[in-house]
């Protein structure tokens, strides 16, 4: 009876349960904080159970829907309501199945390291409070089907994540960093906003596939669409509005860097569900294609050149996060590209898609242990400069080897995954355009230069006599870190699998609009 | 044997159990070359200290090559390229927004004309 109310509302439950658990985080907090280590702990992980069935009830049964306060969960559109879907509505294909399922995995990684890593920090009621309403928020964007409540998740997670960036304060520095980061996100929202009220206005609705049924690339939904693009774009750090990326990332705690690379991804996912799923074939696909392709060359580009100079490690990594962002643009662009020419899109645009798609999911793992790794340095030598850092393999093994797995995977080193993603995304793309194909390329060897520098830098070398006594990372950090370097080796040694069973049914989704209208209309 | 199944992108294929494979191969190879090699090093005996034109070795801090000091050469071949970009990154936040602007401006004009 218990499982079956759980697998009947698992979508709502997905995101209830960290908004309950952030909520009740700093009553908590109040008996002790080892009581609420164990709350923060038990509540991320019933998140990550909830999280892993809905993607498997999503991966074996198609598109899921849930519907608030219907007569059953899945009637999306009322008897007497005109056939408009008037209610809240989660709808999770396998898109958002995968991005739930990166999601918890990441968070339930980081939500470890981060009760040994930020233990001894004051103000923790309402970084786990804010911790937890990040994780929410993004499981909200990637489940809803609703542009309005879209929206509202991401307002909710631009004010969690610039509330965790600020939280350090580090003299002004990280409040400084939180504020840049919420007046882009202010300036995001407001456009998403605009567009959201736009649509509304033209089609009386607030639903995606329902505005989808109905939308007709006029001149209103052509600035609405610009409106969504640069919000989004602006939202994952793309260039040349990336500007709040090196500068949050670097001043946020690591754990929270980690969970912020999952929210840059979560807008990107909105990106690309906006242009295939609510525009589909009505706009000019060629025109927002090469948009997003321009987008992702120049965020490659300019993300891998203007990380290596970087002399501060989180830095260096936040702008390799904008040249990792690239790939995925680029990757997606080119589907976009050739969405109309189903000939193209069968020889090389839906492997461009995969590729993109998949490059988020291991991004997202590989990133965030990088971001770990670097967490675990600084907390144990206290400073993130890597000009008085040095030698500390010989004290930190098990970080060094974790940062290892991490820095070939984003450099596209066989066998980590990275190279899986991105072998996809040059060989379609090559097809596609060479020249977008060899930069891509190029861009992967700069990559694996600046994590050769960090490398040496921060590891090699002799002991330094100031951390002679400096000893490896905390057991707990060390296993956050070991999940996901352990996904980012079994994504690496078997990627069919993962794209035949993940990647695969998550771009037929993106790129296939009418099964997305058909399931939440035809759902009445 | 699924799990085992070759990566293919409809170009070409990559299986990482095979390059897996080599790898360890190769492992083995340079184990047993390695084995072949003289085996009468002692530890402790000076054998294994640099040898810097008779000099002494300086003390660790101070051989170390900083971060800073790494890819002088790369960034100083393609210093032009660098004196327009690292400016446009103030750092000020009026200047980041403005650029949000910008994007908005420009690919309006380019969706609306297209």
């Amino acid at each position: 009876m218990i499982s079956e109310f759980i697998i009947q509302n698992a979508p709502a439950l997905l995101i209830a349960v960290p908004l309950l658990g952030a909520f009740l985080s700093p009553l908590i907090g109040r008996i002790s904080r080892d009581v609420r280590a164990l709350w923060v702990l038990a509540i991320i992980t019933l998140t990550t159970l909830l999280g892993l069935l809905v993607a498997y009830l999503v991966y074996t049964g198609g598109t899921l829907i849930y519907v608030f306060g219907a007569a059953a969960p899945t009637l999306s559109i009322p008897m007497d309501s005109g056939g408009i879907p008037i209610r809240i509505i989660l709808t999770l294909d396998a898109l958002s199945a995968l991005m739930v399922i990166m999601t918890v995995t990441v968070g339930f990684s980081v939500i470890l390291y981060s009760l040994s890593s930020d233990s001894r920090r004051s103000g923790l009621e309402a970084y786990y409070t804010l911790f937890l309403l990040l994780i929410a928020s993004v499981l909200g964007m990637f489940t809803t089907g609703d542009l309005f409540n879209f929206f509202v998740f991401l307002e909710i997670s631009s004010l969690a994540a610039a509330g965790l960036v600020a939280y350090k304060v580090e003299k002004g520095k990280a409040v400084e960093a939180g504020l840049k980061f919420l007046m882009v996100s202010a300036i995001g929202g407001v456009f998403f906003l605009l567009a959201t009220g736009i649509l509304y206005g033209q089609y009386n609705a607030l639903n995606i596939a329902m505005l989808a049924s109905m939308i007709q690339w006029t001149p209103l939904d052509k600035l609405a669409l610009v409106l969504i693009i640069v919000a989004l774009a602006a939202k994952c750090g793309s260039v040349p509005m990336h500007y709040w990326t090196p500068d949050a990332y670097s001043m946020a705690p690591a754990a929270v860097t980690a969970m912020l690379v999952v929210v840059s991804q979560a807008s990107l996912y909105g990106l690309f569900r906006f242009c295939f799923t609510l525009y589909g074939l009505t706009l000019t696909y060629a025109v927002i294609g090469w948009t997003l392709i321009t987008l992702g060359v120049l965020s490659m580009v300019v993300g891998v050149t203007m990380a290596i100079p970087q002399k501060d490690i989180k830095r260096l990594m936040a702008y390799h996060s904008i040249s990792q962002t690239g790939y995925m643009l680029l990757g997606v662009g080119v589907g976009l590209a050739v969405l109309g020419d189903q000939a193209l899109l069968s020889s090389y645009g839906f492997t461009a898609i995969e590729g993109g798609i998949f490059h988020i999911f291991n991004n997202a793992l590989y990133k965030g242990l990088l971001f770990l790794t670097a967490g675990a340095v600084i907390l144990r030598i206290g400073t993130s400069d890597m000009n008085r850092m040095g030698g500390l393999g010989h004290n930190m093994k098990w970080t060094m080897i974790l940062f290892i797995i991490g820095a070939l995977a984003i450099a596209g080193i066989p066998p980590f995954n990275g190279f899986a993603s991105k072998f996809l995304i040059y060989e379609s793309v090559f097809a596609f355009n060479p020249i977008l194909s060899i930069i891509a390329m190029v861009v992967s060897i700069l990559t694996l230069a600046s994590f050769v520098k960090v490398f040496h830098s921060v590891f090699m070398g002799p002991r330094l006599p100031e951390y002679a006594d400096v000893k490896e990372a905390p057991a707990s950090l060390l296993i956050g870190m070991a999940i996901l370097s352990g996904l980012v080796i079994i994504t690496g040694l078997f990627p069919e699998f993962f794209v035949q069973h993940l990647i695969a049914p998550a771009a037929h989704a993106l790129a296939d609009q009418s099964g997305y209208l058909a399931a939440v209309l035809g759902g009445a | 044997m699924a799990l085992a199944a070759p990566l293919s992108s409809g170009f070409g294929i990559w299986n990482p159990l095979l390059w897996l494979l080599v790898f360890v191969i190769s492992l083995i190879i340079a184990y047993a070359v390695w084995r072949s090699g003289f085996s009468g090093y002692r530890k402790g005996t000076g054998r294994g200290r640099s040898y810097l034109s008779g000099n002494e070795e300086p003390a660790g801090g101070d051989v170390h090559i900083r971060a800073g000091n790494l890819y002088w050469g790369f960034t100083e071949g393609i210093k032009g390229y660098y004196q327009q970009v690292v400016p446009l990154h103030t750092g000020i936040m009026t200047d980041n927004l403005l650029w949000i602007f910008w994007v908005a401006g420009v690919l309006l004009v380019i969706v609306m004309v297209i």
